[in-house]
């Protein structure tokens, strides 16, 4: 009989990387879906864009919590969300784009969400128990977005000749980033330190095509064959559009630190 | 009444006083409509002294959970605890199957239609249809999957017109 191995501080800063990774795709993206509201094409999308990024946010606030109190360095869910500059980061550069039109969000979300899904699917057998009880919670609310991104692409790709091609341009825009969302290599040493807690991206890939592929069919879209690919979100690489971003997301918390509402 | 007795029946009084808080978005339900209060007990060791109560979200982003927790700290102290403290927790995550006979029932009467039960797991969700509150007819549409908050969508009636919410199953 072994006695149970505590943990070291190398799996506490691995585990800590690992969630803020997963957080700051959730932070993000929430940010940049509540640039939507008062700009979607219908008052419903307004609502259902709004609702999407409020259960990021909600899942982001968890996260980050969590790998504040896992890192013990006193930081907590506001100081990673709003005192981190941009190569602080560790979101996949795929959430960061900018919204582009309607159907480039939508892409996004298909791409995204459908990944998100199989990812909490996966935590849900996470041994760190926090990270697997979100994931219960979360798993259920990413099925209604994957849902959504669903039935939009159907419409759009399925819909009149210039739904199709705006559609299928949004793909082409978007489908550079697909790559990096699988590729585990920025973060080997998290996988190699957490083993039974993190779930290694390539694993979810082919049931992530599984899903987007006969929709894209259905659509009568054709999957892009991108001649260029994103990487380095999950070591601090990020677009031009991140820090924009944070620019406005952190503006307040810097001219007002430790301000509350 | 001996001391454990009275403090079994603070207790229970206690609990009733959680589970009667009503959801600020949705004022018809209880919090015990809701299935959302998980425990109510009374600390140990350092703690003693002080009622400690768990609440789940229904949805992790939801905004009313830290207004629910105020509202539960207020009605535990209004019936007579020293000390509240509230957490939250997520596992086992809430599910619309926890939603009383009770509360669907106000749910109806109030023009939010309840939940089905359960949900395909795994499989693309199939939308079913949703009967109307209002009139009882099956002849629905969903107009979207998101609605007025994050537990419900919205839904119009082809008979009698009428738009509504539904309570989403999760």
């Amino acid at each position: 009989m072994t006695a149970p191995i505590a943990p070291t501080v190398t799996d506490t800063a691995a585990l800590a990387g690992y969630l803020i990774g997963l957080g700051d795709d959730a932070l993000v993206l929430s940010h940049r879906l509540a640039e939507w509201i008062t700009r979607a094409p219908q008052l419903e999308e307004d609502i259902a864009l709004a609702n999407i990024s409020l259960d990021l946010l909600g899942q982001a606030r968890t996260l980050l919590a969590h790998a504040g109190e896992v890192e013990g360095r006193g930081r907590s869910e506001d100081d990673l969300a709003y005192l981190r500059s941009e190569r602080e980061l560790r979101n996949l550069q795929i959430v960061e784009i900018g919204n582009g039109d309607f159907a480039v969000t939508i892409a996004r979300q298909l791409i995204f969400s459908a990944y998100q899904y199989e990812l909490y699917a996966a935590l849900l057998g996470s041994a760190d128990e926090r990270l697997a009880a979100l994931a219960a919670k979360a798993v259920k609310e990413v099925a209604y977005h994957r849902d959504h991104a669903i039935a939009w692409t159907l419409r759009l790709g399925d819909g009149t000749a210039l739904s199709h091609g705006r559609m299928q341009a949004a793909l082409e825009a978007t489908w550079p980033y697909v790559e990096e969302i699988f590729d585990p290599s920025d973060i080997a040493d998290q996988l190699a330190a957490l083993p039974g807690i993190a779930v290694d991206p390539a694993t979810l890939r082919p049931a992530w095509t599984q899903c987007v592929r006969p929709v894209l069919t259905e659509a009568t879209l054709t999957e892009p064959q991108p001649n260029r690919r994103s990487r380095g979100g999950r070591r601090g690489l990020h677009t031009e559009y991140l820090g924009h971003l944070l620019a406005e997301m952190q503006s307040l918390h810097r001219a007002h630190p430790g301000v509350s509402w | 009444m001996n001391t454990l007795t009275a403090a079994a029946t603070s207790l229970d009084r206690l609990r009733a006083a959680a589970g009667a808080v009503c959801d600020p978005e949705i004022p018809v339900l209880t919090l015990d409509d809701l299935g959302i209060v998980r425990d109510v007990r009374w600390g140990e060791h350092d703690l003693a002294g002080i009622v400690l109560v768990e609440l789940t979200p229904t949805y992790t982003g939801c905004p009313a959970t830290e207004v629910i927790a105020g509202d539960v700290e207020a009605a535990l102290r209004a019936a007579g605890a020293p000390a509240v403290r509230v957490r939250i927790v997520l596992s086992p995550a809430w599910t619309t199957d926890w939603i009383t006979d009770d509360g669907r029932r106000k749910l109806r009467e109030y023009g939010i239609a309840p939940p089905g039960v359960g949900h395909p797991a795994g499989a693309v969700g199939l939308i079913l249809s949703v009967r109307c509150p209002r009139c009882g007819s099956g002849r629905t549409r969903e107009v979207s999957r998101f609605g007025s908050t994050p537990c419900q969508s919205h839904w119009t009636c082809r008979d009698c017109l009428e738009p509504f919410d539904s309570f989403k199953a999760i």
